[in-house]
């Protein structure tokens, strides 16, 4: 009898957004991040995945504006944690067209009804 | 990657056609389009319906493309294969048939695209696929992913949209020479820059056309292509690379996977990119021409803004490329690879009229399929370079 299924890589990851974290994986087979959440490490193939929670630190790797034909224009951004993974969010709190590569952001979870999911605010410098 | 099965020259292009294209009207479907395609190629080289017992086809709108093509030809026993890598298919098809035809799995081939997608609507000829990593960020696909590419490549290498727009200017220069492309005006890049912002900093004028259209090439052995009806264009080298699906995954923005796939192509064809006297390259944007001179080793990475400009690969300039007019000003159904083998094929028999790069022997034909995933590279050669 098979056992029942664990919880698949992105119902834990929704998990800690719902718990205000960002989640990522980490593969010690590899010594680095995996990002998006998976059921092995594509590096190893190890399927010794590590948990961990971002520190939510990162920087614009590449950003653009996208023009709805109805509608107001927005962000799209690829964000490079401080902790060596990727991914695609939204940097909010500033005109969409000023978004710039280099740029430094924090992560904050958006939610609203739908399922969580991160975006980023740009980082002020005291 | 490529397989000892595939072997310099072993096979060659003997037919090629197109299908009707632009907007082909209600009621045609993609295999209509398919069929249309494979009618006149097989009419191109002379040979029957009846001697084709290999079928690779792919297209959005039919999610078992290899039946529905077997069904509709009358071919029940072929050797099928409807491998989908996006619009770089074709490239990875004729690797396959080429491999098919060294394991004499079948002899004569038939590779065929079609889509109605301008006739029915885009939303209605591509299935959504939600990415919960993506998704609900709204990047307009593909365009945004290669917007992210665009940006990047601004940033590093300090490429302008100037550079950018002169690859849709050339595109449209070459388009204006062949027939039967889609766009008829000229095109300048102040009327890039101007046209309506799409996902920064690519206008609709960087972006692809969204046209009908189908096509299909004909694939035998080097030793059944002789005695054809027309010059054989020989397979002289293919390589595969599939560095990611999503954009938010691509290892590096401005290094594609084009390099490898390019390398693995060009050391089984024993070739070097100085050798190529024609490109074709997988235009659905115009980021892509830049990248894929830089990573097919056309110019340096980072250099590719200025390569590109100044019409060096418009008409009348040192390198040809496109010249069809491209996914940006000939056609674009969506999956553009195959059309880029037609124009090699033509361009390598000297069939190409006001647009025949002059003395081409040697053509690279290069794919590309998802959001810069799927990286397909084939050099193609005329009759005396095998």
């Amino acid at each position: 009898m098979m056992a029942p299924a664990a919880q698949s890589p992105y119902e834990v990851y929704l998990g800690h957004l719902r718990e205000g974290r960002l989640a990522y994986q980490f593969s010690p087979a590899a010594d680095r991040a995996v990002f998006y959440p998976r059921v092995l490490c594509p590096y190893t193939g190890s399927t010794d995945l590590q948990w961990r929670v971002s520190k939510g630190l990162g920087t614009v790797y590449s950003t653009t504006v996208v023009y709805p034909r109805d509608g107001a224009p927005y962000n799209v951004a690829l964000i490079d944690c401080d902790e060596g993974f990727r991914l695609m969010s939204r940097v909010e709190q500033m005109p969409a067209g000023a978004v710039a590569i280099g740029m430094r952001v924090s992560f904050q979870v958006h939610a609203n009804g739908d399922d969580p999911y991160p975006v980023f605010h740009p980082v002020t410098v005291a | 990657m490529t397989s000892s099965l595939i072997k310099r020259g072993s096979a060659a292009i003997v037919g090629a056609a197109e299908s009707d294209l632009g907007e082909v009207g209600p009621g045609y479907t993609p295999i209509d389009l398919m069929a249309q395609a494979v009618r006149r190629a097989l009419d191109d080289c002379g040979l029957a319906l009846s001697d084709v017992d290999g079928l690779f086809c792919a297209t959005s709108q039919s999610r078992l493309s290899g039946l529905a093509l077997a069904e509709y030809l009358g071919l029940p026993e072929a050797y099928v294969d409807s491998t989908s890598t996006g619009g770089s298919s074709f490239m990875l098809h004729l690797a396959h048939a080429q491999m098919a035809i060294a394991a004499g799995a079948c002899k004569v081939a038939v590779i065929a695209y079609g889509s109605t997608q301008r006739s029915l609507g885009r939303k209605n000829t591509s299935a959504a696929e939600p990415n919960p990593y993506e998704s609900p960020f709204k990047p307009f696909m593909p365009p945004t992913a290669y917007a992210l590419a665009a940006a990047r490549h601004m940033h590093e290498f300090g490429t302008t949209r100037e550079q950018l727009a002169e690859v849709a200017v050339a595109a449209r220069q070459w388009a204006l020479l062949n027939p039967v492309a889609w766009e008829k005006k000229p095109l300048t890049v102040e009327e890039v820059l101007g046209a309506r912002m799409v996902s920064y900093p690519l206008t609709i004028r960087d972006c692809c056309l969204i046209t009908d259209g189908g096509g299909a090439i004909v694939v035998t052995s080097a030793e059944r292509a002789r005695g054809m009806r027309r010059p054989p264009v020989y397979v002289l080298g293919a390589g595969t690379v599939t560095t990611h699906h999503s954009i938010s995954s691509m290892p590096d923005l401005t290094h594609s996977g084009a390099r490898r796939a390019g390398e693995i192509a060009y050391a089984m064809a024993g070739l070097r990119p100085a050798d190529v006297d024609v490109a074709l390259v997988y235009d659905a944007f115009t980021i892509n021409t830049i990248l894929f001179m830089e990573d097919l080793g056309f110019c340096a990475k980072g250099e590719g803004g200025a390569f590109v400009s100044g019409g060096r690969i418009a008409p009348g300039g040192t390198f040809p490329v496109n010249t069809n007019g491209g996914g940006l000003s000939y056609c674009h159904p969506g999956m553009y690879g195959m059309f880029l083998l037609i124009e090699a094929v033509r361009q390598l028999r000297g069939e190409c009229g006001a647009r025949q790069a002059a003395g081409a022997e040697i053509a690279l034909a290069h794919g590309n399929g998802g959001v810069l995933s799927s990286q397909n590279t084939v050099i193609l050669g005329a009759a005396h370079t095998v």
